[in-house]
């Protein structure tokens, strides 16, 4: 069995759930300090990725990574090199399709982190930098946690969008699930059920080591602060 | 040392317009929840942004909208201590006191004030506690430990003790006045329970629909409150609308009665005001301020006696609260029902 899917699939969701990780957070953290009206639009923007059906996030991802999109022809210039139907396009389309997860998890916390905290740390005289790293972020680890599961889960899990940017090009793009539907299109069942089973291990094994770290970041938020915050990984806390 | 505030800041409900001075001591701010006085204590904090206005604290300019200075909360040296202590939940007790010994660079002086001050606020033994391991008064123990570990030339105190049973209320608030007398901090005490005002400040501000109403010595506040708000916060419990009649005397409309003040009148007096401690029985209704009462209801509290009473000779249905203690109310004679207010204990109020 050809093991390249599965280890550009790693590659891909890795890298993407750091980048999601980061943008994520720095989105939620800026948003939720932004004026109503601001906020409700960017939200929606930031969310779109997870309501439009992924082949539409392809496209529209096509039209920007293209060769003729402005991304593209940038790219191009810059490292005489295309994106579209490499492995770096993987990394783009999870990443995309994985934000709004990491995204509107992180908000929900930040949105019920006690402000009290971030004002009496800023009265002490400390540093934003170091309320952000030393404060914020550790009393919110358990809905971090959450988000990275989720934005993880979904980046593996990606196919619409990846198969439009990087296509299906076994040995280079081929993602795990771009090979079972691959497997399945040209009557290969035996290898199909060979990468789901490998897809739900990965799945598994990754919900199950991140799902223990937040229950128990959750466990000892729910002691240490008075408001217990819930430990179910829930994506929004509006509904 | 001192303290100089002139903000206005349009909120939700009212316009906070606010303006004082204070030169040392430890000032109160006393009204009810929602009056703004917590919303002052953010803006000289720099954690809310006043519309327009000065703040200035030993000379150093904190906030001047003309002059578009606005120093972030960080630069301010306003210590500001919580209800809820806002102790960092990750970090430990000593950990949490470290964070305001941050600007001390060095390691063997950090360790020497940090033990200075796990003494000086009882905290022996609870160093590597978290806050959810704490009980209240040893959480609030530890945040002044930590707002007073980063030498703020101003404490700000937001109702601190609210949240806690009122024996350890008690006591932390004797030992958070001899701390502050100690070590000479300028304070800002924010409450709106008037024994704890009394006990812990020496100027008050009463403050009331976001704006100061009076101000001054605590003697002055609560012995001859001036205002409607200033008599309400100070524990009055008796006040009538009222209207000054030509040949002086006042007119209680709401009680049906009329009155004489021992204490000038203000111009502008639009309220009167009784002590309900100050009333006194008396056997005949000829003297000044006398009148026959009838006994709507009789309450038992835990001090005394409190009797609504009202003017009988009187159409008007206010009643009037008349409270004592149980040894004066057994000795009390109904069948002659004559009271008497002391001139000196009606207080004329402005709106």
């Amino acid at each position: 069995m050809d093991l390249s899917p599965l280890w550009i699939s790693l590659k891909a969701t890795m890298i993407s759930t750091v980048i999601t990780f980061f943008a994520g957070i720095a989105a939620a953290y800026y948003i939720v300090k932004l004026k109503k009206f601001w906020r409700g639009v960017l939200d929606t923007i930031l969310t779109l990725p997870m309501l439009l059906p992924p082949t539409v996030v392809g496209y529209f991802l096509l039209l920007l990574f293209g060769i003729n999109g402005p991304a593209g022809k940038a790219f191009l210039k810059l490292f005489s090199a295309k994106i579209v139907f490499t492995w770096y396009a993987a990394i783009i389309s999870s990443a995309v399709v994985s934000f709004p997860l990491m995204y509107r998890t992180a908000r929900g916390v930040f949105e019920q982190f006690d402000k009290t905290l971030e004002y009496s740390a800023k009265t002490l005289g400390l540093s934003n930098a170091f309320i952000f790293w030393r404060i914020t972020l550790p009393n919110c680890s358990y809905g971090i946690i959450a988000g990275t599961v989720l934005a993880f889960a979904r980046g593996l899990g990606e196919f619409g969008a990846t198969i439009m940017l990087a296509g299906n090009i076994p040995g280079k793009t081929q993602t795990i699930s771009v090979a079972v539907y691959s497997a399945i299109a040209s009557g290969n069942d035996a290898l199909a059920y060979r990468w789901v089973l490998v897809n739900l291990l990965i799945s598994l094994a990754a919900m199950l080591t991140m799902n223990i770290a937040s229950v128990k970041a959750a466990s000892t938020m729910r002691k240490r602060l008075p408001a217990g915050p819930s430990a179910t990984p829930c994506a929004d806390t509006e509904g | 040392m001192s303290l100089y505030v002139d903000i206005r800041k349009s909120l939700r409900d009212f316009e906070l317009n606010i303006r004082f001075q204070s030169n040392g001591g430890i000032l109160a701010l006393l009204g009810a929840s929602g009056c703004g006085k917590s919303m002052t204590l953010k803006c000289i904090a720099g954690i809310e942004k006043p519309d327009e206005g000065v703040i200035a604290l030993d000379g150093v300019t904190l906030f001047d909208s003309e002059r578009k200075i606005n120093l972030p909360p960080q630069k301010r040296k306003t210590g500001y201590l919580f209800q809820s202590a806002a102790l960092f939940p990750n970090m430990t007790a000593a950990q949490n006191v470290l964070c305001g010994l941050h600007r001390i660079k060095s390691a063997s002086e950090k360790r020497r004030r940090l033990s200075e001050l796990v003494s000086m606020f009882r905290l022996e033994g609870l160093e590597n506690r978290y806050p959810h391991e704490l009980s209240g008064g040893q959480q609030q123990r530890a945040a002044l430990a930590r707002t007073l570990a980063s030498e703020p030339e101003l404490i700000m105190l937001d109702e601190p003790f609210s949240a806690l049973d009122s024996h350890l209320k008690w006591q932390l608030e004797q030992e958070l006045c001899a701390v502050l007398k100690k070590l000479k901090k300028k304070a800002i005490y924010v409450s709106h329970d008037r024994h704890e005002v009394y006990r812990l400040c020496d100027k008050i501000a009463i403050v009331s629909g976001g704006s100061i109403d009076s101000m001054g010595s605590r003697e002055l506040i609560f012995g001859s409150p001036r205002t409607y708000a200033s008599c309400i916060l100070t524990g009055c419990k008796n006040i009538s609308r009222a209207e000054i009649n030509p040949e002086g005397s006042i007119a209680a409309l709401n009680w049906g009665m009329s009155l004489y003040s021992a204490k000038p009148s203000g111009k502008n007096a639009a309220f009167v005001g009784i002590d309900a401690k100050k009333i006194k029985a008396c056997g005949t209704p000829d003297s000044l301020n006398s009148f026959e009462y009838e006994v709507i209801e009789k309450i038992d509290d835990i001090s005394g006696v409190i009797l609504l009473i009202k003017n009988k000779n009187a159409s008007s249905s206010g009643t009037i609260r008349w409270e004592m203690g149980r040894e004066k109310f057994e000795k009390l004679d109904l069948s002659r029902p004559f009271a008497f207010i002391p001139p000196e204990s009606v207080m004329l109020l402005s709106e």
